[in-house]
């Protein structure tokens, strides 16, 4: 399952996107996250997975624009802590951000 | 002493409910309820060993717990079933962890397609789901399980409420504006914010400039179809393609939008022919509450969850 978790506004596209099927549960996501958005545990979407899963907060699902500014590509460290960390590469960036604020 | 004029509320919908003839209930094994309290509206469906039993569809109040008694309540109105008779009870919506009677909650995602799935056939392959406060779109597979999703609930353009707010400012009936939309002599151009709040301002301007209401009501169900597109076109449409929730039943922003995506919408029709021969209702906000009844048989059978039933 490609789990898209954010927002679209005005103002562009404001989404952490998480590709459950590559997602192994490791753990190690939220660790890096300087902004805490990232949390492991069981799926709530699919209630017959077993594994855990990487999913964004709820209560950071309203608010990623401004708490992954600081790492958001074109901006940020290349690539963000997030993606980088994540070995099956299951974790995405929206353009958003790029499309908002260029390239640094 | 002032005189007090009652005036109409363009915006209330009818509440609705229904008890299935051809159940008896005392005699099925598994029930099942699911309660969907929505930001807008709150369904409760029941379901005796996945048949569909009985629903109730009302308006959600200021609290939760309320809300899902209301509905629930509502929906056993005309049978002599009591919440200690049902075997598994699942909350779904945004005030889902707040349903008093049930023993588990689940997203509403996952319930609409699951719901979406049992109400249109297994040939759904995309839900929109347009909701009192939210939209989301969901991709999912012949089993009604979720491949991909996308929700905006950050704002409320392009919802429920905001069709509420415009027949309240209008003074037409909400019901009326998906037929009186078509009632044109050439579309007009569409509303161009999609705030509901400065779509407000725009539809007072355009009012007083002496524009047909008619107009009005057709520039404002094609921007909020070319709302829905934005969402739609980030994640891609595939047929089959249905919509859910309160919004699907306004023709006037359905047709626009087909129009818009050049794909027809699945028919707003039961997919079991014996549902359809009976005459079941069909209420396209039923979604995700039925989802949820489902889910509920579901663990019950698997194992995964106890029956809680009293009596």
């Amino acid at each position: 399952m490609i789990a898209n978790y954010g927002f679209g506004d005005g103002s562009g596209d404001w989404y952490v996107t998480i590709d459950t099927d590559k997602c192994n549960g490791c753990g190690k996501c939220p660790e890096v996250c300087p902004a805490r958005i990232l949390e492991v545990g069981p799926d709530e979407i699919d209630l017959f997975r077993k594994e855990p899963v990487a999913f964004v907060k709820q209560e950071e699902r309203k608010k990623i624009k401004y708490s992954c500014a600081p790492c958001r590509p074109g901006y940020g460290a290349e690539p963000a802590p997030c993606v980088g960390i994540c070995e099956p590469k299951a974790i995405t960036h929206s353009e958003g951000w790029k499309l908002q604020f260029g390239s640094r | 002493m002032a005189e007090e004029v009652k005036t109409q509320e363009f915006w209330r919908w009818p509440e609705t409910h229904w008890v299935n003839p051809d159940i008896d209930w005392e005699k099925g094994e598994l029930i099942t309820a699911g309660v969907d309290v929505g930001s807008v509206s709150t369904q409760a469906v029941i379901m005796v060993d996945g048949e569909f039993f009985a629903y109730g569809n009302t308006r959600t109040g200021s609290d939760s717990p309320n809300s899902a008694r209301k509905g629930m309540g509502f929906a056993l109105e005309k049978t002599d079933m009591k919440i200690e008779h049902m075997d598994y009870c699942i909350g779904t919506g945004y005030g889902r962890v707040n349903v008093p009677m049930a023993q588990q909650s689940i997203t509403e995602i996952s319930c609409h397609a699951r719901g979406a799935n049992f109400m249109y056939g297994p040939e759904v392959r995309t839900v929109m789901d347009m909701g009192g406060q939210d939209c989301k779109a969901i991709q999912v597979d012949d089993r009604g399980k979720v491949l991909n999703f996308m929700m905006n609930d950050k704002c409320a353009a392009g919802t429920g409420r905001g069709m509420e707010v415009f027949a309240d400012l209008i003074r037409v009936p909400v019901w009326e504006i998906g037929t009186r939309s078509f009632k044109i002599q050439k579309e007009p151009p569409m509303i161009s914010s999609t705030c509901v709040v400065f779509a407000k301002s725009e539809v007072v301007g355009l009012l007083e400039s002496g524009m047909p209401e008619n107009d009005i009501m057709a520039a404002y169900c094609s921007a909020m179809a070319h709302r829905i597109m934005e969402l739609l076109n980030r994640l891609g449409v595939k047929e089959k393609f249905v919509i859910t929730g309160g919004i699907a039943k306004n023709e006037g922003v359905v047709k626009r939008l087909e129009k818009e995506l050049g794909i027809k919408t699945g028919e707003r029709v039961w997919n079991k022919k014996e549902y359809m021969d009976r005459g079941y209702p069909f209420d396209t906000q039923l979604a995700g509450a039925m989802g949820a009844a489902l889910f509920g048989n579901a663990l019950l059978k698997m194992g995964k969850a106890k029956s809680a039933r009293k009596a």
